[in-house]
């Protein structure tokens, strides 16, 4: 529900002339901008012209921890054509034009999130004034949503900062802390939250004083050099075309857009700058990606919400953590859940020098943080306070939550579970982190299957955004709850899949990974298969994931996989030689790639020796990418079928951030939808008679074709 | 029955890293690192919540100019909630035996219910200083007006002002340091070399087999180092075990070349570790749900001056301890005797011998003492009191003593107990 008019901005007269104005939108937990927000700040605009006691403005967020979040997106989605979007682009821009050219000086000041059209607020006026605290962050992250900054800020930023600065912000979406804007000079000062409201009051008077704020452009010569003038601009933009270009590979039109709009600007002007700014951010508005990108917005931030279950209980808070299995996967869990969640980390391992490693595995992402100044040394030091282990189940006692990352065998895990039993309290939830098995066989081991759930992470766990968890039929609700707020906690998505082998993302990933061996043995060279599926929109090929994620792990999930699903997961015998000569993946220094001091080199040829074949070009590039999609999506959508993820959501969102799959291209169901089940079963049903059967259609498919619908509605 | 003046105080548990000899497997620990980890292993091994903490209280002998109070900063460790207060003292090498001293008076008074005492030293961490001259110089030129004024400061420094100046372990009173005062005691008590040396044989032997049998190894938590690669210390590293008398005996005196006896075989040496011990009120340790190893009966610390015999005062302290327990030397079913010096032990024993009290040396340092576990001097009082406490639980013990000597012509003195 938009509020009425005149229900988001109150003002009120300070000494010395200064209104304050605080904008705390009713019923919403943060600020953002809608149609009735800018009716408002238009009449509160148009009554602090009138008033002859107003001599100048100091502009506050009357919410905690956000300044102002952004348009709202709610809004956006309804435009239905490129005109509209247009049109809703330029009113925004006039407005903050207005406040721009108010006749009496506007100062802000910024504590909490300050982002897209809350930048773009903040850039119009005359002085910005920002806080230091860690919350204050600053951004125009539209290109992550398909569009650009519409409301002047492609034309703001670059005057501001220079356009070398503002590129690096807009083309990347990204989003900085206040330390940062002050030092690029996107706010004139930072200063302690306490007195943020008296240093902007204070400037607000000074302005009205006739005082002008003056700004030296950052960079020195250098800056000049590039961004001071037309010829050094050529250079820059150039040059950052030429880095989006390598870095879209065409699939995403707006950073693009963005560029040429902060170009179009600096060459012709203000006026002429904001109305091809309008234009593009139109076209944006429509186009497919940006919808699809919208949709996944929506869906995580719906995920942040959903606990995965009906009615879920409150979760309990995990206070302490134990890790079993000090490797890398145990050791990222650790550092992940201390670095984001400041949760007291214990881990166990079978000797201490494994123990020691591992904790310093788990160091490494404190320390990472502290090298890119995320964290200061004193909270780095408490951060490492909160990591321990030892060889005995010490401490465990304490723990709320275990979770265990030993050597993927049924066995060794369910003999953990019954020592972690022993060693912790009857409430303790006991989490698997395995990839494969399913949480009920683990569980039978145990004494209390209840409180037994699987939490599936992907590595590198401190930069991989997904986790799956994974409840048994015997798991208590209240577990589900608490597992899925701790993986929150510790800065992911959880989505909650059913209980099967591969549970989703590996269930979809092999078929597609062994497709691609297949696709290798008839002769596709490993460089092309990579490069193709990049070119499709994944972050890396299916043969640089497979050295990634560990050949040795992969054979083990494909053993699952073929034993629980039959035939259509046969392992493509050629890896096995792989595994068998120590070619691990980057872990071991060589796969199908070389790697020299962590860094990947090129494809060893050695490699084709071993898997008994030489590139020969193999299929076509249109049939190679269809075989690896269509593979996978006849998986989902069987997956699916069966009820493996909730919804489609789940399943989209899961692909996304647990491989990659391309954003713009929605997730493997949405994907499947646009091309239309119809299609796909045919596409699928002539592939099955030259290729064999591992392509025959689901009968999820097959239905949705007879149906003529599709997994969205 | 209680003889003290209010709640009985319970040992519920106690701890310590492996004691390493200076510059050695400890040496890139500081101070404070190994107090915190110590006193975390302890929450871990005990399963204690932080917060059931009333008081930290931590010895240190030589602290640390960057971490003066190094109690506060294993309080603030991010197991305990912020508000627990913690301090520092210094009573020389009884300092530990006095935080748990002081721990015993704070919950029989009421005052606390959970306390953590603990002790540290790392001697490869310790504060280095400038020479008067060089320090008056830099305070000088801190306070110049101007860039000039303080170069003309500065000008004044000489070479010789730049040596700086290591703590010594001598005797602010009388000059006399430590090994001294034992060559002194040595003489005057008729304490042979002979008789110091197989002391401290007995001293290794001992120790040895505690470490093998694992009686001291339940008291040591591994110290794990913060590389990778590095070795993981699990053991003391001063229990010899391939020493003898005859070797012993090859050994030059050190603080009297010609008619000393003192050498450093019966020496202990510097050491760097830390230890801590978990005190409740009785009442506290029942509602918690913890068994407590033994009970403190009674304390006494004495001094002597420290121009007569610098180490002797532990023969005053310990009657002192056993009058306030009501109970007399007989009744000891074990003790543990500081040894700083195995000339000082004799002497002390000697001493009590005088009073008429039969010295039993079966029960005295079952598992060996400080001359080849080590001594930080910190933290010796805590492993005291652990040591004493478990070996009490295995005899079934009703009354144990545990005394130490220090710097300063002081002796401490405890008596625990068991039901």
């Amino acid at each position: 529900m938009a509020p009425p008019p005149g229900a988001a901005l109150t003002w009120e007269l300070v000494d010395g002339g200064v209104a304050v104005v605080t904008f705390d939108l009713k019923g919403e937990p943060v600020n953002k901008i809608s149609r009735a927000v800018k009716q408002d700040v238009q009449a509160t605009f148009e009554a602090l012209e009138q008033d002859p006691s107003v001599k100048a403005i100091a502009f506050f967020s009357g919410k905690p921890d956000t300044f102002i979040a952004g348009a709202d997106i709610e809004e956006f989605v309804a435009l239905a054509t490129a005109a509209e979007a247009e049109r809703l682009s330029a009113e925004g821009q006039q407005l903050l034009e207005r406040v721009a050219r108010f006749p009496k000086p506007v100062a802000a000041g910024i504590h909490g999130a300050c982002l897209g059209g809350g930048l773009e607020f903040a850039l119009a006026c005359r002085y910005r004034v920002a806080s230091d605290h860690p919350r204050t962050q600053l951004g125009l992250p539209e290109v992550q949503l398909g569009i650009l900054p519409g409301a002047g800020g492609c034309q703001r930023l670059p005057r501001l900062i220079g356009a070398r600065a503002a590129l690096d912000m807009i083309l990347a979406g990204k989003v900085e802390r206040a330390q940062k804007a002050f030092r690029v000079g996107i706010v004139d000062e930072l200063v302690p939250h306490a007195i943020l409201k008296d240093i902007t009051i204070a400037a607000a008077q000074r302005m009205a004083g006739g005082w002008q704020p003056r700004r030296r452009r950052s960079g020195g010569f250098t800056g000049w050099l590039l961004d001071g003038n037309p010829f050094g601009r050529r250079l820059v933009f150039r040059a950052a075309r030429k880095q989006v270009l390598a870095q879209t590979r065409g699939n995403y039109p707006a950073p693009l857009a963005a560029l040429e709009a902060v170009e179009f600007g600096l060459k012709h002007g203000m006026a002429a700058g904001l109305k091809r700014e309008a234009e593009l951010f139109g076209q944006l508005a429509v186009t497919d990606v940006s919808r699809k990108l919208v949709q996944i917005f929506f869906a995580t931030t719906a995920l942040k919400k959903d606990f995965g279950i009906p009615n879920p209980p409150p979760p309990a808070t995990v206070h302490r953590l134990g890790v079993v299995g000090a490797g890398f996967m145990g050791a990222g869990i650790a550092g992940t859940a201390i670095a984001q969640g400041g949760v007291d980390v214990r881990m166990k391992d079978a000797d201490l020098p494994r123990v020691t490693k591992g904790l310093a595995t788990a160091r490494e992402i404190l320390d990472d943080r502290l090298k890119r100044r995320r964290i200061t040394k004193y909270e780095h030091a408490r951060l490492v306070a909160l990591l321990s282990g030892s060889d005995t189940y010490t401490g465990f006692g304490r723990a709320e939550l275990v979770i265990e990352a030993v050597f993927e065998e049924l066995q060794v895990k369910q003999q953990v579970l019954r020592e972690v039993e022993s060693a912790s309290g009857p409430e303790t939830v006991f989490a698997s982190n395995t990839s494969t098995i399913p949480i009920r066989r683990i569980a039978e081991a145990g004494g209390r299957p209840e409180h037994v759930i699987g939490m599936h992470f992907f590595s590198p766990v401190a930069r991989m955004p997904l986790v799956e968890v994974i409840p048994s039929t015997r798991t208590l609700p209240a577990v589900v709850s608490t597992t899925v707020a701790f993986g929150r906690r510790m800065g992911k998505t959880p989505i909650v899949v059913k209980d099967s082998p591969g549970f989703w993302i590996n269930r979809i990933l092999t078929p597609y990974m062994n497709e691609a061996g297949q696709l290798l043995v008839e002769g596709v060279a490993i460089e092309e298969l990579d490069r193709l599926m990049v070119e499709f929109g994944f972050p890396v090929g299916p043969i640089t994931l497979m050295d990634e994620v560990g050949l040795d792990v992969g054979e083990k999930v494909i053993g699952v996989m073929h034993e629980a699903y039959g035939e259509r997961f046969a392992p493509v015998p050629a890896f096995a030689g792989m595994v068998k000569s120590g070619r691990f993946g980057r872990k071991a220094g060589q796969g199908f790639y070389k790697y020299v001091g962590g860094k990947k080199r090129g494809v060893d040829p050695a490699v084709y020796e071993l898997i008994g074949t030489q590139p020969n070009g193999g299929p076509r590039p249109a049939e190679i990418i269809q075989r690896l999609v269509l593979v996978m999506l006849n998986e989902a959508a069987r997956a699916a079928g069966e009820g493996i993820v909730r919804s489609p959501r789940d399943g989209d969102v899961g692909a996304i951030f647990g491989f990659g799959f391309p954003p713009f291209r929605g997730g493997p169901l949405r994907h499947a939808d646009d091309l239309g089940a119809a299609r796909i079963v045919g596409e699928l049903e002539r592939l099955a008679d030259r290729y064999g059967a591992r392509f025959a259609p689901s009968d999820a498919l097959r239905d949705l074709a007879q149906r003529n619908t599709k997994f969205y509605p | 029955m209680p003889v003290g003046n209010g709640r009985r105080v319970a040992i519920v548990a106690g701890y310590r890293t492996p004691f390493c000899k200076s510059g050695t497997s400890l040496k890139d620990a500081r101070a404070v690192d190994l107090a915190r980890f110590v006193t975390r292993e302890l929450l871990e091994r005990t399963n204690l919540e932080g917060a059931d903490v009333n008081a930290v209280i931590f010895g240190q002998v030589v602290a640390s100019a960057l971490v003066p109070n190094v109690a506060r900063e294993v309080s603030l460790l991010p197991q305990f909630p912020k508000e627990i207060p913690a301090y520092s003292l210094n009573r020389a090498c009884a300092s530990s035996g006095q935080a748990v001293a002081n721990a015993y008076d704070e919950i029989t008074l009421g005052s606390a219910d959970v306390v953590i005492a603990g002790g540290v030293e790392s001697l490869s961490d310790i504060p280095i200083l400038a020479s008067r001259r060089l320090a008056d110089i830099l305070v000088e030129a801190s306070k110049a007006k101007s860039l000039g004024a303080r170069l003309k400061t500065f000008s004044r420094i000489r070479p010789r002002d730049l040596v700086p100046v290591s703590p010594a372990i001598a005797e602010p009173s009388t000059g006399e340091s430590m090994g001294q005062s034992a060559e002194k005691m040595a003489k005057e008590n008729h304490i042979t070399r002979e008789a110091q040396d197989r002391w401290a044989l007995r001293s290794h032997t001992l120790a040895a087999k505690g470490a093998d049998d694992g009686r001291i190894t339940a008291e040591v938590v591994p110290w794990l180092p913060e590389r990778s690669g590095e070795t993981v210390v699990t053991a003391d590293n001063g229990i010899r075990r391939d020493t003898s008398l005859e070797q012993m005996a090859k050994l030059k005196p050190v603080f009297d070349r010609r008619y000393g006896s003192v050498t450093a075989a019966n020496s202990s040496p510097l050491t760097d570790g830390a230890s801590a011990v978990l005190l409740m009120s009785d009442a506290a340790a029942r509602a918690l749900g913890y068994t407590p190893l033994a009970y403190i009966r009674s304390y006494a610390v004495a001094a002597v001056d420290p121009g007569w015999q610098l180490l002797q005062a532990p023969i005053f302290a310990v009657p002192k301890a056993l009058e306030r327990a009501g109970i007399e030397w007989k009744d000891l079913e074990v003790i543990e005797v500081h040894e700083a010096f195995a000339a000082q032990v004799l002497s002390n024993l000697k001493g009590w011998a005088a009073k008429g009290w039969e010295i039993n040396e079966d029960i005295i340092n079952v598992m060996g003492g400080s001359i080849a576990i080590g001594h930080p001097f910190g933290a010796t009082g805590t492993r005291l009191v652990t040591t004493l406490s478990h070996e009490m639980v295995r005899r079934d013990a009703k009354f144990g003593l545990l005394s130490i000597c220090a710097q300063g012509g002081m002796g401490f003195a405890m008596v625990l107990e068991r039901n």
